[in-house]
């Protein structure tokens, strides 16, 4: 979604290297990991920039909230635990303000950056060749390994009526081993076009 | 029914028609790749219970996130190295299993009450394609899932990936391989069994390492996160195992040679001691200033030296009583006791799907019981 919407609008935050925002990002993440536990001014620092950079790069609602969604499971997950230990009452409040934060900076990072563009600066920053290529490899046959899966699911939802827990368990390994089996094979015709194409 | 799965389907229908690989260079192709591809989106759609151990920003202190990302850099280098001595065959493997991974986790498992989750895949991927390799495939799964998608902090991006790249995997793949020596007869039997047994104890292991670093960076106190991440992490890792058993059956009944390929790839690989070495020096710095101040141990021994009565015991017991769980009394007791009961039961019942899921071959004497 974020691929796609970055190409009818581009801020200045768009057009930023990748290097410099990756490296701004883990500077900023890191700055918030550092603040203090009990609440202080200072958290208004990094709360002032991720409303900045959310406005500069229009960034969506809908695209952020989902995102923040999943990381608030999380802090569920301490709150109950702190529950059950009061003097950790604090950390709840730091951990909510830090981590939505932390999450706020990534999502501007990957709402604002084509990821082609992180992986030419991954590989500019010296990542061992096998992780860049098999990084490249993923992002190139994720959809079509998606779709694939998904042709299996459908087809199996087509020619069968039971449903059950236990049966669906099987089903999906079968379609998942499958999924393996074709990933293999696939990656036999790639290296042969990749000879074919002079690679190394 | 298919209209419903259509639209839960969450590809773009473009993503299938852009041209085919360019070999010479794979980021050629990324820039036409970007325009349709994965979206963020669906990816966000399936919160799931892999959230428990996948650490978002926020959590950690500066110091455990570079503790923690020194070890995971250790471990993923050592494995880079070992990947060079790979067959040029196999390079292009590596990013399909990265992708299988992905696409195996976007595959949701039906657990009781409505709820699903999804597999890490872990032990899996070292089960079929060595250990090396597999830590290889986990630390990319995790980078893109983190700057792609930003699921997993980027300051944490160190932490998951010795959890679930480095303690995961090869902890899984070490009881693997421990498991698979131990066992006589069917060798395939014997690797569904291991790989199911793996499975479960893998997770089990990086959710114990995830909980040394949300303890030692002081977020949650180790008496609360540890008991509540060992205990969930039990549960979620029958699914984890099962999941893993079933599929290395799969495979393994229609291409045998895939996972024969694998096993062999990697036994031919020195060095599994260092992963373990790693693993132990993970555990050492994560786990261990944690574990050291056992109290009944403590209390025992200080009795013993006749030192009772002097500062360590009183020390240990206030703290303690802060974190009285109700009705279990010690909390560190109670997960001990659930683990020691929990492991035994993992390998019974991954021995037990194991005899399921491969029928003997043949012979009646095959099927005597003592196999384990």
């Amino acid at each position: 979604m974020h691929q796609g919407d970055i190409s009818g609008s581009k801020t200045w935050v768009h057009r930023l290297p990748a290097g410099i925002k990756l490296g701004g990002t883990l500077l900023l993440v890191c700055a918030t990991a550092v603040l203090p536990r009990e609440p202080h001014l200072a958290y208004l620092v990094p709360a002032a920039l991720v409303l900045v950079l959310w406005a500069a790069s229009r960034m969506s609602l809908r695209f952020a909230f989902k995102r923040l969604l999943v990381a608030e499971l999380f802090i569920l997950g301490i709150a109950l635990l702190s529950l059950l230990a009061p003097e950790a009452r604090p950390v709840v409040f730091s951990a909510l303000m830090k981590s939505n934060l932390c999450v706020a900076f990534m999502l501007v990072l990957v709402w604002s950056t084509p990821f082609h563009q992180i992986l030419m600066t991954l590989r500019g920053m010296r990542m061992p060749s096998i992780m860049v290529t098999t990084i490249a490899l993923l992002y190139r046959y994720l959809p079509v390994l998606g779709e694939e899966s998904r042709r299996m699911q459908r087809a199996l939802a087509s020619r069968t009526f039971r449903k059950g827990k236990r049966f669906q368990w099987r089903m999906l390994s079968v379609i998942a081993g499958q999924l393996f089996i074709r990933s293999a094979n696939r990656a036999e015709r790639i290296y042969m076009a990749m000879c074919a194409r002079g690679w190394k | 029914m298919q209209i419903a799965i259509a639209q839960r389907a969450g590809w773009r229908k473009r993503a299938l028609s852009f041209g085919f690989f360019h070999g010479a260079n794979p980021i050629a192709t990324l820039r036409t790749a970007c325009s349709s591809g994965y979206s963020a989106e669906h990816r966000a759609r399936d919160v799931s219970l892999d959230v428990v151990m996948h650490l978002p920003d926020g959590f950690l202190d500066v110091r455990t996130a570079a503790l923690s990302a020194t070890a995971a850099v250790a471990g993923v280098s050592y494995a880079v190295r070992q990947t060079r001595a790979l067959e040029p065959k196999r390079v292009p493997m590596l990013g399909l299993a990265a992708a299988f991974v992905f696409a195996a986790q976007m595959l949701n498992f039906p657990i009781a009450g409505g709820t699903s989750g999804h597999m890490i895949g872990g032990v899996l991927t070292a089960v079929l394609l060595g250990p090396a390799a597999a830590v290889v495939v986990m630390t990319c799964v995790l980078v893109v899932q983190c700057l792609m998608f930003a699921d997993g902090g980027l300051l944490a991006l160190g932490a998951n990936t010795f959890n679930m790249a480095v303690a995961t995997t090869c902890g899984g793949y070490l009881v693997f391989r421990g498991v698979v020596r131990l066992m006589p007869g069917d060798r395939r039997r014997a690797t569904v069994f291991a790989a199911a047994f793996a499975g479960w104890c893998g997770t089990v292991l990086g959710a114990i390492c995830c909980a040394g670093q949300l303890a030692l960076s002081g977020t949650v106190p180790w008496l609360l996160v540890f008991p509540a991440m060992a205990n969930i992490h039990m549960l979620i890792g029958v699914g984890e195992g099962l999941a893993t058993g079933l599929i290395v059956a799969v495979v393994l009944r229609s291409r045998p040679d895939l996972v024969w390929e694998g096993q062999c790839e990697s036994s031919r690989q020195r060095g599994l001691q260092v992963y373990a070495w790693l693993l132990a020096l993970g555990m050492a710095v994560f786990v261990a200033p944690f574990a050291c101040p056992w109290p009944d141990g403590l209390e025992h021994v200080a009795e013993r030296l006749g030192f009772a009565n002097r500062a360590a015991g009183p020390v240990v017991q206030t703290q303690l009583a802060d974190y009285q769980v109700p009705f279990i009394g010690s909390p560190l007791l109670a997960t001990a006791i659930a683990g020691v009961i929990g492991t035994v039961a993992a390998f019974f019942a991954a021995w037990v799907l194991a005899r399921i899921l491969v029928p003997a071959l043949g012979s009646a004497s095959k099927n005597a019981p003592g196999g384990h």
